[in-house]
């Protein structure tokens, strides 16, 4: 089970009130992780990648066990322990305000 | 006994305000969808109880959601309305709806590009949608006009969009350029007496009318003269920031242009400046009494560098001459030490006998008449800064 930590706003526009959790059919990389969250929270399409080229929005990343995977190829292998649920994978919105 | 519904959008949520037809007292709900930009929220005329909203994001997109009971329930269209908002599994099902230009060989137009601020070529890219503007004969068919600038349509209740490739690709499109809000259309404007007229505004590229329901297009700026571009007199280019027209004569057009206000007869084909004795013709809204359609209102803003009223008051002009002469409407609106704007789409008109204007600042007040300007009362101070409002008038 992938544990996926999301931004507020799309905390409550996906009507949860915590991290989510989501089962991802084989290898697990940011690619399969966003598939599959696609399809359970459908109304999350379009918030984190586009419609159409799946290209990330500007002011999102991702992160991994302390890592920045946002320039990763988005079907390279994401660690044992994000696959495993251990870690969770952060889909983290730039900070605004000053 | 009528009621008005006051339909706010803002940089934080959208909120509605209502009250009966006295106007005096308000019940306020909201915020709908806290912490997202509404850029725009508007109700269908045939089905008063459909509302469209555009929740949009600079970290998250585009979302479109509608009401069908007046604003109280909202979901992503996708759900028919009678289905169960929510899956199985208890998950919301709506979609988040998707804008793609049409670049088909068989419908659409090569995506091409417009120009970016420094003058070079920018290839089109979606960002927002900023006004949505409901069919005046079918609920379930609403036009978009979004940012970078093209006219979307859906006509299933929101659930899918395709372009209107025809105003993209009319011939101009590679001249447009952005404004300093964006290269967004902002303004759409549909005549009752002429189905198949569609008039849109765009900014910087100036006002664009169809008469064959968004198939073809050509610019309507002859008249226009913009000193802050190369050519004052262009085809393209003007920052054009509102049009309004009254619906019982489509070809009289009222623009409020980056400075100047403007007036047309014949339905855009030329233009003829009426700012008159305005203390400066620089403004975002413009709008047209309900019952007389020779009555129109301005908020004169001080220029394009200085966005807040001149002398730090509030007033609102209003001409009852269709332009040229004005008076300032000043009873009940601060006037002094006022520093608000009042940005293009935050300005209405109800059409109760009485007719009554609303206009929502940048501070957070939505101010409203019920005497047709004569004299206002703020009904909210403290909102998020208003991006727009819209209302409606319940029999």
């Amino acid at each position: 089970m992938i544990v996926v930590v999301l931004p507020a706003h799309l905390r409550s526009l996906a009507g949860v009130t915590d991290d989510v959790q989501l089962d991802v059919d084989g290898p697990v990389t940011r690619h399969s992780i966003l598939d599959a969250l696609e399809a359970r929270y459908p109304m999350l399409r379009g918030t984190i990648r586009d419609h159409v080229a799946g290209q990330r929005r500007p002011l999102l990343r991702f992160f991994a066990c302390g890592e920045d995977v946002t320039h990763e190829p988005a079907d390279a292998p994401l660690p044992q322990s994000i696959a495993s649920g251990t870690e969770p994978f952060y889909i983290i919105g730039a900070i605004a305000g000053g | 006994m009528s009621n008005v519904r006051v339909l706010v959008g803002t940089r934080k949520g959208a909120f509605i305000l209502t009250a009966d037809g006295k106007r005096e007292k308000w019940d306020v709900s909201g915020p709908h969808f806290a912490g997202w930009e509404i850029y725009h929220m508007k109700g269908s005329t045939v089905d008063p109880n459909r509302i469209y909203a555009s929740q949009t994001s600079g970290w998250f997109g585009q979302i479109i959601q509608r009401s069908d009971d007046g604003g109280k329930t909202w979901f992503q269209p996708g759900t028919p309305a009678d289905e169960p908002a929510t899956t199985p599994e208890g998950m919301p099902k709506g979609e988040s709806n998707k804008f793609v230009y049409d670049t088909s060989d068989e419908t659409g137009k090569p995506l091409t590009t417009h120009q970016f601020y420094d003058g070079t070529p920018h290839p089109w890219e979606f960002k927002r949608v900023w006004h949505l503007e409901p069919s005046l004969d079918d609920p379930d068919t609403v036009l978009a006009g979004i940012e970078d600038a093209a006219l979307f349509r859906s006509t299933d209740g929101g659930q899918t969009w395709a372009e209107l490739p025809g105003l993209r690709g009319h011939g101009t499109g590679s001249q447009w350029q952005p404004g300093a809000g964006g290269m967004c259309l902002h303004t759409i404007l549909l005549d009752p007496a002429n189905p198949e007229r569609i008039i849109v505004a765009i900014s910087a590229a100036g006002a664009f009318r169809s008469d064959d329901s968004g198939a073809t297009w050509k610019p309507i700026n002859q008249g226009l003269h913009s000193l802050y571009i190369p050519n004052a007199t262009a085809e393209v280019g003007h920052c054009v920031h509102h049009i309004a027209a009254h619906p019982s004569n489509g070809n009289v057009l009222f623009m409020q242009k980056h400075w100047d206000v403007m007036r047309s007869d014949d339905a855009g084909d030329s233009w003829h400046e009426i700012s008159g004795n305005l203390p400066t013709d620089f403004g975002f809204v413009i709008d047209v009494h309900a019952h007389e359609p020779e009555t129109i209102y301005v908020v004169p803003i001080k220029s394009d560098g200085e966005h807040f009223p001149p002398d730090g008051k509030l007033r609102v002009y209003r001409s009852r001459t269709g332009g040229n002469e004005w008076e300032a409407l000043t009873t009940g609106l601060p006037q002094n030490n006022c520093y608000v704007n009042v940005l293009r789409d935050a300005m209405a008109v109800d059409s109760l006998d009485s007719c009554g204007i609303y206009f929502g600042t940048t501070g957070g007040q939505v101010y409203g008449s019920a005497d047709a300007g004569d004299t206002w009362a703020p009904i909210v101070r403290d909102l998020p800064p208003v991006l727009s409002v819209e209302v409606q008038t319940l029999k």
